[in-house]
This record gives C-alpha cells, structure tokens and sequence, in this order.
C-alpha cells in the first residue's frame, strides 16, 4: 500500500462571486506551486461544496471551469467539507488508482442566510419543518454542557480569547447573549472562503517537503438530537482511535463552529492542555475542516511540530468527525 | 470594479414519502396524539425510530405518550426567521414528552427568557386544524400550575404544510400518512465575477462582449474561467449580435411557466467572434424549417426596457444570408 503525504496547500478568505469559480483559479495555483507540480500532473481531482450554499443546483460543476478539463480529468464531488474529498482522495491513492491528487472545497456562506439555511441538514420530518436557526441548536447543546458541569461560560470565552487573540475574558462576559447561552463570541463568524490542498503517494513526493499521513478515520452519529449524548462526541473519539490515536499529538487543528464545540472535542478526543491549538476566527463552510488539514500539515512541514493532527466537523452539533494525523516521517 | 449582484429567491414544496413508522406518528399527530416507538431495549423514542438501532429490525411496537413534558435544555431567540413556529420571540428546547425516554426539539411559546427554565414542564399546544404533519404541534406552552391558559398567540404556519394519506381518512383506524410536504424559500444575494459584470453592463448598452483566454485564444460568452485552460479570461471582445445556428431542438412539449405556445425552437447560437455558442429562442420561421448552418440576427427589444440582462435580446431569426457551411462551426458542436 501506499503512504501518502500532504506536500501543498492554499486558501482563500474572500469569494466574489457565488460558484467561487474565479476564488479558485489562484488557489490552485498557490497550492501546486507549493507542491511543485504542474495542473497536468495531478491525477485526481475531489471536491466539496454545497448547492445550499450557492442557491443553485449542481453547483459545482461551475468549478470544474477552474480545473481546466480540456482533455478530460479524473474528478469527484462531496456535498461536505472538503475534509471528506480529502478521504476519497486518500483511499484512491491508498488503493494505487491515482498518485496525485488536488482536493479543494469552496463556498460563499455569505451569500444566503447561513444560520437559517443549515436548518436543511435536521431530520427532515420532524425538526427541519421548524426552521429552527443553527445558533439556537448549537445553544441546546452548550447548555446541555453547561448544566453538566463539564465548563463554564467563562471557560467558553477562554476558547474564543485565544482564537480571535483581542479581548479578555472578562470584556467578553460583559457582553449580552446572542442566543443564551451563546454569546457573539462562541460562534464562529460566517464567511467565504476556498482551500486546497495536494496529496501525493511516497513515491512522487521525492524531496519535496511532506507531511504524511498516519492515520486517518471518520465516523458518524445518529441524527436525532434525542438519539445521542449531545455532550459527548463518540463519532469524534472513534475517528481519533480509528486514525492511530492522538496520544503523541503536540498540535491540533479543530474545527469547532462554536466554543463550548472546542471544549467537547477535546475532552472527546482526549487531548491534553499541553496540546496547542491552532487558532481560527471564522467558519467558511465546507472549506474549514480541509483548512484544518492544511493547517496541520503547515505545522509539520514547517518543523513547528513532528507529530500534529486535525479535525472536521459535519452537520448539526458534531454530528460527524474526522481526525487525520499527520507526522513529519512516513 | 463594482460586481452587479441580485437577489435570488429559490422556493419548492419538500414532498417526502413517509414509511410505516414516520406515517403511524404523524398520522397520530393529525389525531392530537403522540405515538413513540418502543426499540429492543424497552426504550420508548420520541420521535420514533423507523429501524432497531441495536437489531436493526423494523419498529412496529407504538406507544402512545402524553402531551406533556419537560425541558432538558432551552434557548432563547428574538430574531425570527421566516418559517418558525411562532412570530414573536419564543424558546427553543429540547422537551422529554411524559412516557418518553427521548426528547424532541420543538418551540416554547413561553413570553419571555426569564420564564424559561431547566426542567421545566410544558405541554403541547395543537393547531387548530392538524393535517399529519409535524406543525401539527403549534409550539408547546409553559404548563400552568393552576392558572389559567395562556392566551393562544397566532402560530405562524410558514406556508402551508401539508400531509396527505391513501384510502378513506374518515375511516375508523386512522391510515398512516403516506406524504408530508414543506414549503421551503430560501434567499440569497447571487454575485457576478468582473467578467460576468463587464458582459452584463455591456449588454446594457446593446453591446454583446466576452473574454478570450490567453493560453488557448478562444472567446467566451458570457465570460468565464477557461474550461479548457482553467486560467482568467483576461482580454474582452466585442461580438456580432448575429451568428450561426450549431443545433437546435423543437420545444413540443408544455410545462409550468411556459412563455411561448409549442412548437418553437431553441438553439445554440455561435455568435460571429465567438468561440462558444449561446442558448436562445429563433421565432419568425416555422419550426421545421430551422437547420443546423442557419444564419440567425438579435431581435432586441425596445431600448427603453433595456438593463444589465441577456433577456435584452427577445429572440433571433433568420438574417437571410445563405447557410454558413457545415466547415465554419463543426469545432463548436
């Protein structure tokens, strides 16, 4: 089998236009040139997005324009994050059906209401007829957190002072509730965005700088919200186990659309405060858990950290996880 | 430059298909009553499951739970959207129904966040004229302890859901709901690239402009990322309002919102100095006399009700000129 590295990575915070195709032609660019590979010689090409958030059907086909699929490529779609096309990329190389690959995702989560159009991924009988907004559900579950004892609201703050790197605790806690008892600063401010990042098997990594993937996993849990511990995650701490285990992690990217989120994917992945975080301030759908992925892989290539790993996150309430590892040796 | 953006509204009717379980609960809900399904552990589940989470056989064993219940965990919201349950600020929470080991999240029509509490006991207020549909549960209300009734507030409907069943619904045994359907609007500021803008204010103008890519040297309009280069078009060219017919099809068949009565045609129309057709209606000629070569004009409407759109141009017909050989536009099929 395969190993497989991460050897480029791009993104964007900005998206002019709806399909973000003109967003990616220079995220490409930015992330090959990292790579050091020419667009011809990527073998695969796996994507993410949402038609939900453009407001148009098949929406990502637009994005193929920004491939350049002239004579035709190898490509694939998931409606998640990118996170997940990064697994569908993984497995093909794994599997010796590509060598290389470039996987991005891609959306302008401004350009509809975000908090109201996230109510289409509940159940669609019973909870999604009732619009609720996703910063009241996410609120459900903070409290669920709270009155658990598991942290504070001063402990959620906490998350967003080391995240957003401006305020103090105490400034924050000052401020009124945005949904109680979520306040402005414990949900990630909605943006656009793009990432990209190249995978490579071993053996076309050559001298390039890498950081290989160790371990990889993704798992789900039920989608009623009375079907599960909202205050714990399984799916998250399966993936971790699944991925090699986290035990000799020095850096974590999560991907916590919500603070008291980054409180309950510690505990459930089983990270100790002497892990450092790398810190994030916005959410752009569908790009952000793959951004995580590279962020890690930064961290690695840059000799910051040996052994790093990164988390995405998938539907209402950490309904899905996935936990890459990345290390700087295969 | 300023990109021209607009909004876009995308509205459709969500019509689901119900299976045994989900048809029995809603059904039970157009009766005013709430049914959960017991699973093999002897849990009673609110909604209830369609399948055995641990035997993963099919739930057949409904029980019936009382209206009310209690909050396990509760929010706040004063900034309605369009569709919730209620039009002025209500809770969210999640609401263990009495003889249910499950919540369910539903609205709490409770005044204010002050009334709202942990543990709390609330009860089901029904709408007035359920249909087995999940709206068939208005909102829930704090539960009085010997006062009386709220006021009802006006539950918001947010459209009109709907559910439907086979047979006779006046039968003795309610039939499962087979359909439930929800009206979904969704609204978004769609943006255009400084390509689009450029072809879109020139069309303002009576002026047809694309982008050639650098790489290849073809021109597209509208203008795009190169599909074949996948690089910025960066240099715009000015186009015929007049080109050739590459193919067609005849429109026979009447749908929704149909503009125009069949037979009519639709074509690929390449445009003189384009490398990439553009789709458009070709009117002032029969139907089967339209061919693969026809030389087609732009029928512009009237300039006073020209703007920043391709519907500028009504339609093309025929221009006259003799047939473009089959040559000059085989690249282009």
């Amino acid at each position: 089998m395969n190993d497989v590295a991460v050897i480029g990575f791009a993104s964007s915070a900005t998206s002019v236009t709806t399909s973000g195709v003109e967003t990616l032609v220079p995220v490409f660019e930015a992330a090959l040139g990292q790579a050091g590979l020419e667009r011809r010689d990527v073998d695969f090409w796996c994507s993410g997005s949402s038609d939900y958030l453009a407001g148009r059907a098949f929406s990502f086909v637009n994005a193929v324009d920004a491939i350049g699929a002239v004579p035709p490529i190898a490509e694939s779609h998931v409606e998640m994050d990118a996170a997940w096309a990064l697994y569908e990329a993984y497995i093909k190389i794994l599997a010796g059906e590509a060598s290389t690959a470039l996987v991005y995702g891609f959306g302008k989560g401004t350009a509809g209401e975000l908090n109201r159009v996230l109510a289409l991924q509940l159940d669609p009988y019973t909870v999604a007829p009732l619009w609720p907004d996703a910063i009241s559900v996410a609120a459900l579950q903070a409290r669920l957190g709270l009155d658990a004892g598991l942290f504070s609201e001063r402990d959620m703050a906490a998350v967003a002072v080391a995240r957003e790197d401006a305020s103090s605790v105490e400034a924050l806690l000052d401020r009124p509730y945005l949904r109680v008892p979520l306040r402005e600063h414990d949900v990630a401010r909605v943006a656009d965005g793009a990432a990209a990042v190249v995978l490579a098997a071993g053996d076309r990594v050559g001298g390039r700088r890498a950081a290989w993937i160790s371990g990889i996993g993704h798992r789900v849990d039920p989608q009623g919200f009375g079907e599960r511990d909202l205050t714990a995650v399984p799916s998250a701490s399966a993936a971790a186990a699944d991925a090699g285990g986290l035990d000799d992690v020095q850096v974590a990217a999560l991907h916590a659309p919500f603070t008291h989120q980054d409180l309950l994917l510690r505990r459930a992945l089983g990270l100790s405060p002497e892990v450092r975080g790398v810190a994030f301030g916005s959410d752009p759908m569908f790009s952000a858990g793959l951004s995580r992925i590279g962020a890690a892989a930064g961290e690695v290539m840059s000799g910051r950290a040996s052994v790093a790993v990164a988390h995405a996150t998938a539907g209402p309430l950490l309904q899905q996880n996935l936990v890459c590892k990345l290390r700087s040796v295969a | 430059m300023d990109t021209l953006s607009a909004p876009l509204t995308i509205a459709f009717d969500y019509t689901r298909s119900l299976g045994p379980v989900l048809g029995r609960f809603m059904a039970g809900l157009r009766e005013r009553r709430v049914l959960g399904g017991r699973t093999s552990d002897g849990r009673v589940r609110v909604p209830p499951l369609e399948y055995d989470p641990d035997t993963h056989e099919p739930v057949t064993d409904f029980v019936e739970v009382s209206p009310t219940g209690t909050v396990l965990s509760w929010t706040w919201t004063d900034r309605l959207l369009e569709g919730q349950p209620l039009d002025r600020p209500f809770g969210w929470a999640l609401i263990r129904l009495d003889g249910a080991d499950t919540p369910l999240l539903h609205a709490v029509d409770a005044g204010t966040a002050e009334a709202m509490n942990t543990g709390m006991r609330v009860r089901i207020r029904w709408a007035a004229s359920p249909v087995g549909h999940i709206r068939d549960i208005a909102c829930f209300e704090p539960e009085p302890v010997g006062l009386p009734p709220l006021s009802h507030g006006r539950c918001d409907s947010g459209g009109s859901p709907t559910g439907t069943s086979d047979g006779d619904g006046g039968a003795a045994a309610a039939p499962p709901v087979t359909i439930m359907t929800t009206p979904i609007r969704l609204h978004y500021r769609h943006s255009t690239s400084v390509e689009e803008s450029g072809y879109l204010r020139a069309l303002a103008e009576g002026r047809i402009t694309g982008r050639r890519c650098p790489v290849c040297r073809k021109v597209y309009v509208p203008p795009r990322v190169c599909p074949a280069c996948g690089v910025a078009t960066d240099e715009e060219v000015e186009v015929a309002d007049r080109g050739t017919v590459t193919t067609f099809c005849v429109v026979n068949v009447p749908f929704a919102g149909q503009r125009l009565t069949p037979p009519y045609v639709v074509a690929q129309v390449l445009l003189d100095g384009a490398d990439i057709p553009i789709p458009h209606l070709v009117l002032g000629v029969p139907a089967a006399e339209v061919r693969m070569g026809l030389r087609v004009t732009a029928v512009w409407r009237d300039r006073a009700d020209w703007s920043t759109t391709p519907e500028n141009i009504d339609h093309f017909e025929p221009s006259g000129e003799a047939d473009a050989p089959y040559e000059t536009f085989a690249e282009h099929l």
